[in-house]
């Protein structure tokens, strides 16, 4: 462990996001500032890739609209982000999903995986 | 009256300000510090300033000499001794522990570092040049290309960047904001980056310019309104 690491542990979220992984269909529940409103919009897709540790770990979702791919990329630790929902969990090989950009349609689907151990963390 | 620190500097990280926007910090170790002298206008330096003292080590770990200056001033051996120039007489003594609470979240500072040593360094690496290319022919790859014009002037003009010796030095960041105070650890985080090495002395002290930025965090209105302007908008209404 780091020397500074607990300094940093002091930025992490408070409410931890439940536990996903690469090829996990997600939810991902962002906070929207509309004037003094704010509302919470749902970005929905695959996360392709997790980067980096600690307080300035992200991940990428990567969805279709309108035919065209559209990928997010959100720091995990960001207090604009209310939550994530884990949908469907994706067979996948390899910690980079950067193939599917040059798939489209029914190419881009991922075999499910099925739990052989139980999320415990929700 | 600013205020001054010595530290150590730690790892850049990420945080997370109220507008949810990433911010990236340097952690910097700052002190406790220990006053080890007060020097005065008055008396027989004939300036203004204090000296501080990070790192408390063992007797056997300094010279002699610099624990005899310790033992004069009655303050424990430490391993670093940096002095701070004031204009005003200073109201600190010797003894006294100065901590990061100095400083509160949202002020301006200045970081002092001191480089790694590069030894010898050519210009890529010292000035940042361009270079050429390293294949497709090119018979010359890191050199400075061209240092002057011919015989008028014929002469290489004063302060030509070329290569030489590089790092080491002490150079300053100015006007970094002081995001995260944290008193419990001894620890500030600064935004942006601070020089030298991870682990290298750093010295924190209020930023001595921009006062516009100062203004600027602290919300106040920069630009006085032009009178012309205002009475022009009244008539319209």
């Amino acid at each position: 462990m780091h020397k500074h690491d607990h300094i940093e542990k002091k930025h992490l979220r408070k409410d931890p996001l439940p536990k996903f992984t690469i090829g996990d269909t997600v939810d991902v529940l962002v906070k929207i500032v509309e004037g003094d409103k704010e509302r919470i919009q749902t970005f929905n897709g695959t996360v392709i890739a997790m980067r980096g540790r600690g307080a300035g770990e992200t991940f990428t979702v990567r969805r279709i609209v309108q035919d065209e791919g559209v990928e997010r990329i959100f720091p995990l630790n960001s207090p604009k982000i209310a939550g994530l929902k884990v949908k469907r969990s994706g067979k996948v090989r390899r910690a980079k999903l950067t193939y599917l950009r040059k798939r489209t349609g029914k190419a881009t689907r991922l075999v499910e995986r099925m739990n052989t151990t139980p999320n415990t963390s929700g | 009256m600013g205020h001054f620190i010595l530290g150590r500097k730690g790892r850049m990280i990420q945080v997370f300000n109220e507008a949810g926007q990433a911010v990236p910090v340097t952690i910097v170790e700052a002190g406790p510090c220990t006053v080890t002298q007060v020097k005065s206008a008055k008396g027989p330096d004939g300036y203004n300033a204090i000296q501080l003292a990070l790192d408390p080590v063992k007797e056997k770990s300094i010279s002699k000499p610099e624990l005899g200056h310790f033992k004069k001033n009655g303050v424990a051996a430490h391993r670093v001794i940096r002095e701070w120039r004031l204009e005003a007489e200073p109201s600190q003594k010797a003894g006294e522990v100065i901590n990061c609470t100095v400083f509160k979240a949202g002020d301006l500072v200045d970081a002092i570092g001191w480089l790694k040593g590069r030894g010898t360094a050519g210009v890529m690496k010292r000035h940042g040049f361009g270079g050429r290319p390293a294949s497709h022919g090119h018979m010359c790859h890191r050199r400075p290309g061209s240092i002057g014009m011919h015989s008028d002037p014929g002469r290489v003009f004063k302060g030509k960047k070329m290569a030489g010796h590089y790092g080491t030095t002490r150079q300053t960041t100015k006007n970094l904001e002081v995001v995260v105070v944290d008193e419990e650890n001894n620890l500030l985080l600064v935004k942006g980056a601070i020089p030298g090495p991870t682990g290298g002395l750093v010295c924190v002290q209020t930023a001595k310019t921009g006062v516009k930025k100062v203004k600027k965090a602290q919300g106040l209105d920069l630009k006085k309104k032009n009178p012309q302007k205002a009475s022009a908008a009244k008539g319209k209404k």
